[in-house]
């Protein structure tokens, strides 16, 4: 075998050390308790858009086991801990998705994901720009960041309006803009058609030289966000860009256990009627959101593709001591 | 012919798009944080040459295309059909002008050059990188005259013409890039 050696450079193993320790001082200083939470879960993830790898429990000396799930985010064990009292709390660890490889993807990846109670979405994007600026300060040279609404952003690098837009005049835009794959492959699915439209006509545009937060997402786009009060066509969800590629998901938490265990079944539904599997629910998540989720918001960034950034890398496999393939 | 999904677009892999052979040159994975994969795919058209991006779902699936490259030797033309020879095996295929394109610059009898064979037509003909040519007409070129940019154009023996140095005349042979449609050297 001629690929034992890593597939990133010493220097990136160093800049990768450096980062952490970057990460662990910032929240030091802001008294944010790190916490580590399982991999292994019980529970799989209702999102019909995740796959997670799956493994077998067996007690010692039984030949019968039970399904067991690698995380594809620490979120829920995060907001049990969170319902239970911890207070602001953060976490640096490994995350799996199957079937999701490429440039920016490994099926294993490091995840920063952070809660803090009390923080409204505003305070939060405030936090998460402060982090950004000592990451990246004395390796990037970035403008001040912008904050934009992602409906704003789609009138002006679509031209349409995401929200009233109806299928034809997506369906003309897409045209127009050298898409006409997007009509067969979106149909009446508004969820696809946004997630297509935004992904390559107004994405390539964000984070150039700085980084640029989008919040106030359309409530219809699956999210575990709480609905904006004076809006409810949009939910307080924020996600970061840098250089064109998007560096996290960030909400005002959803502390609501009816609703969370709505979204759970409407999840359900989608997989059953595509033929993917149907994982249980959470049952412990419901049992801490029932019990009393402190208002909170969180947020959860990929952290090799802020080194990859970091680094100007052109593959996930730069920053990666062993990407999947060569593991 | 088997079928491809998008987990198996890799750069090279020839299949079929909107009824034309196409190959495939790049194949970027795209996936929004909280949404569906997307395979965003280059490929170039094989019967016209052109460049085309097509977004695909994760895990769409398209057929193969039977194209193959094949060396041929080039034999003779008749004003309407190349024809060209397997070396092997002595097959012969005949392809059209516009087919030859380009490469009809380069070839000289007995050149050996790529024919694209798709479902064993021709579909198009790469000449090799470089070509060896005979200059059959160009001025003399005076010494230290670099008033036309350093150059002048000469008339090559299959027709074509290209920019040559000063110092190069009639008679030379010269080596030529293909791909630019360049002098490199002369050739001794």
């Amino acid at each position: 075998m001629a690929d034992w050696r890593p597939s990133c450079s010493l220097t990136a193993l160093k800049k990768r050390a450096a980062l952490l320790a970057t990460i662990r001082q910032f929240f030091s200083a802001r008294n944010v308790l790190e916490v580590e939470t399982p991999l292994l879960c019980r529970a799989g993830v209702t999102d019909p858009n995740l796959n997670p790898f799956t493994t077998v429990l067996r007690q010692p000396g039984s030949s019968e086991g039970e399904q067991l799930y690698l995380q594809t985010s620490p979120e829920f064990a995060m907001k049990r801990l969170l319902a239970a009292g911890s207070g602001s709390i953060y976490q640096i660890c490994k995350a799996f998705r199957n079937e999701e490889s490429g440039r920016h993807h490994n099926p294993e990846f490091t995840l920063l994901e952070w809660y803090r109670v009390g923080f409204d979405l505003a305070e939060l994007i405030d936090e998460i720009d402060a982090l950004l600026a000592e990451i990246c300060r004395d390796h990037l040279i970035l403008a001040a960041s912008e904050r934009f609404s992602y409906r704003e952003l789609f009138r002006e690098h679509v031209g349409v309006d995401p929200l009233s837009a109806s299928f034809e005049e997506l369906s003309e835009r897409s045209r127009v803009r050298d898409l006409p794959e997007a009509e067969a492959l979106c149909g009446r699915d508004r969820s696809l058609w946004l997630d297509l439209l935004f992904s390559h006509l107004v994405q390539p545009h964000l984070g150039r030289g700085r980084i640029t937060f989008v919040y106030d997402f359309p409530a219809f786009l699956p999210s575990l966000a709480r609905k904006k009060p004076d809006d409810p066509l949009v939910v307080e969800r924020v996600e970061i860009f840098l250089e064109g590629l998007e560096l996290g998901n960030g909400f005002h938490e959803l502390a609501d256990a009816v609703e969370q265990e709505e979204r759970f079944d409407r999840d359900l539904v989608i997989r059953e009627e595509n033929g993917l599997p149907l994982p249980a629910k959470d049952e412990r998540l419901l049992a801490a959101l029932r019990s009393g989720l402190p208002d909170c918001s969180g947020i959860a960034l990929g952290l090799d593709r802020l080194l990859m950034i970091r680094m100007r890398a052109e593959s996930i496999g730069d920053v990666l001591a062993f990407p999947t393939a060569q593991a | 012919m088997a079928t491809f999904s998008t987990n198996e677009f890799k750069g090279g892999l020839k299949v079929m798009l909107d009824g034309d052979p196409c190959s495939i040159i790049e194949n970027e994975f795209v996936k929004p944080g909280k949404g569906q994969a997307f395979n965003r795919v280059k490929l170039r058209n094989l019967k016209t040459g052109r460049v085309i991006e097509r977004t695909f779902k994760s895990g769409e699936t398209l057929e193969g295309a039977d194209v193959v490259d094949t060396e041929m030797q080039y034999l003779y033309n008749d004003g309407e059909q190349w024809h060209f020879m397997v070396p092997e095996s002595f097959e012969q295929y005949a392809a059209d002008s516009d087919v030859v394109g380009d490469a009809k610059k380069w070839l000289k009898e007995q050149d050996v050059c790529i024919v694209t064979l798709y479902n064993n037509a021709p579909i198009s003909v790469t000449p090799p990188n470089f070509v060896e040519l005979t200059i059959v007409e160009t001025d003399p070129g005076v010494r230290g005259d670099t008033s036309g940019g350093g150059g002048k154009p000469a008339t090559l023996d299959t027709g074509a013409v290209v920019r040559v140095p000063l110092f190069v005349q009639t008679g030379e042979v010269i080596k030529v890039d293909t791909r630019t449609g360049e002098y490199v050297s002369r050739v001794k």
